[in-house]
């Protein structure tokens, strides 16, 4: 399991390819990549996190996830500090013997990465900036597991 | 205890971290002492429904008990992803 709170930018094709390398025993990978969605004229995202209660959020979500599904191996890869438009904030990848396990908790760790790992995100735009807030729906997302 | 902020929170209140000394028995109580202080804190804590707490870095409630927490962080609703 790979666990990754950082600043720097990452590839995720290469992170992609090597998390797969490992795992001839898996028969799916499945891969999420989140980005900065540039419309409404944001030129930038700052996103801020809470380090120590990061790493031990995204973990535990981590950990959940293996309880559920029969995984083989989970990857989490989550940026912090000033990103542009186009530039990629987090990766999730999942592997699984079987394709319905890995879609499922790939989608699984989305919703709790959204909502209960501490990151928060600042959009800055053309009116200033402003803190994004957080939606009922992602809120709401959680109930379905 | 190390009380900490982030995002709005920590810009209203205007600072990250913080050491109180406090005889508070919940969280609730320390909010309501940090309200007592100064207008910053009042701004920051005005709407307790728009706030989450993490105690020892884990999501709690505003009525937990403080007994043993070395570290309470205050924060929006969180948004990752």
């Amino acid at each position: 399991m790979k666990i990754a709170v950082q600043e720097a930018a990452f590839d995720p094709g290469a992170e992609l390819n090597s998390f797969s390398a490992g795992h001839a025993e898996m028969g799916a990978i499945v891969t999420f990549s989140g980005l900065v969605r540039g419309d409404g004229g944001l030129s930038a995202m700052e996103i801020e996190h809470y380090p120590g209660m990061t790493e031990r959020a995204i973990s535990r979500i981590a950990e959940e996830a293996r309880d559920r599904w029969s995984l083989g191996d989970v990857l989490v890869i989550h940026r912090y500090g000033r990103l542009e438009p186009g530039e990629v904030i987090m990766m999730v990848a999942t592997a699984a013997p079987h394709r319905r396990d890995a879609f499922e908790a790939a989608e699984y760790l989305m919703d709790y990465l959204k909502s209960r790992a501490p990151f928060w995100k600042k959009e800055v735009g053309p009116d200033g900036q402003a803190w994004v807030a957080a939606k009922d729906e992602d809120e709401d997302a959680l109930s379905r597991w | 205890m190390d009380v900490l902020y982030f995002a709005w929170v920590r810009e209203r209140i205007g600072i990250p971290k913080e050491s109180i000394e406090t005889s508070a028995a919940t969280v609730g109580e320390l909010v309501e002492e940090l309200k007592a202080r100064e207008d910053r804190y009042e701004a920051a804590f005005a709407d307790l429904s728009a706030l989450r707490v993490a105690l020892d870095q884990d999501l709690a409630d505003f009525d937990a008990p403080l007994a043993g927490v070395r570290e309470v962080a205050f924060f929006p609703p969180m948004t990752g992803g």
